[in-house]
């Protein structure tokens, strides 16, 4: 039975229900399919552009993530989640792209993490130079140039401490997942996370500041 | 009693609630008697928060818009690609 064999007349395809469009997927309906790639791409462009920092790299791991998708269909399993099932296939597409693209020079995350003294006290805390607090947040996300900001800073980040923060604290995998899509250990998540917050909270430090609490 | 560098090496397993609590006694202290830490704790959580907000895409319209050429390149694709 075809999917178009399922739908009455005058059906839109936003009322086509998951399990009628599974059952055409693994029927290897063109409608299925084509329903499939307008209904998820933009979400999921929105994904690999979050991860990529090109726009062609992130149109290249949307078509291959539909193309995996369809591969791996038999793997979905049912009672899952499709939507989740797609994101993570997204990211996974994103990843190899980042893994194939020649790297470039990076800075070390080491001249973007905190510096201690002998004593254990931050060289830029205590007393001569003490921690400034900050703008309160609400204050500062209510500006439009503090979102263009804050993700100028991400994008600063070494690529791999980068990939970890977009993992988990954009796309909200968890550490096993980010660890098994890295092919690291869940240790070296956590260690790489903390690290990149630190590093991103560096790099936001000059510009949220208050000078004169 | 913690240094600074350690309490800053145990505050992301602070925040995700996995330290012992032997050690969660010494950081929380620490917390109360360094405003120095005290500070860099609030401004490292607002870092995740600014992060997290920064990168949702709130303004934009969800989900992106998709060039029609590309939808069309994804499924001229499929039957390009052995399954």
């Amino acid at each position: 039975m075809s999917f178009t064999e399922e739908l009455p007349a005058k059906q839109s395809p936003q009322d086509i229900d998951e399990a009628s469009l599974l059952a055409g997927l693994r029927a290897g309906d063109q409608i299925a399919y084509e329903h499939l790639v307008r209904t998820y791409s933009g979400r999921l462009l929105a994904v690999t552009r979050r991860l990529l920092r090109s726009e062609e790299d992130a149109k290249d791991a949307l078509q291959d993530t539909f193309l995996s998708a369809f591969r791996a269909l038999h793997t979905f399993e049912e009672g899952s989640l499709f939507s989740t099932w797609l994101h993570r296939i997204a990211v996974n597409a994103a990843l190899m792209k980042l893994r194939t693209r020649r790297r470039k020079p990076e800075d070390a995350i080491e001249d973007l993490l905190p510096k201690y003294r002998e004593d254990g006290h931050r060289e830029d805390g205590h007393m001569g130079n003490p921690t400034k607090p900050w703008k309160e947040p609400e204050a500062l996300l209510e500006r439009q140039e503090t979102r263009g900001l804050v993700r100028g800073c991400i994008d600063r980040l070494p690529e791999s401490y980068r990939t970890v923060l977009l993992l988990r604290d954009i796309e909200e995998l968890d550490t096993e997942e980010a660890a098994q899509l890295l092919g690291i250990s869940p240790n070296a998540v956590k260690i790489r996370l903390h690290r990149a917050r630190q590093a991103l909270r560096t790099l936001l430090d000059p510009h949220f500041r208050e000078e004169n609490p | 009693m913690l240094t600074c560098r350690e309490f800053v090496e145990f505050l992301a397993n602070y925040l995700a609630g996995e330290l012992l609590p032997p050690i969660q006694a010494e950081f929380e202290f620490h917390l109360t008697d360094c405003p120095d830490c005290a500070l860099y704790l609030k401004s490292y959580e607002v870092t995740v928060r600014l992060g997290k907000e920064a990168c949702a895409d709130l303004d934009a319209p969800v989900p992106a818009e998709v060039p029609e050429e590309l939808v069309l390149g994804i499924l001229a694709a499929r039957h390009h690609k052995p399954i």
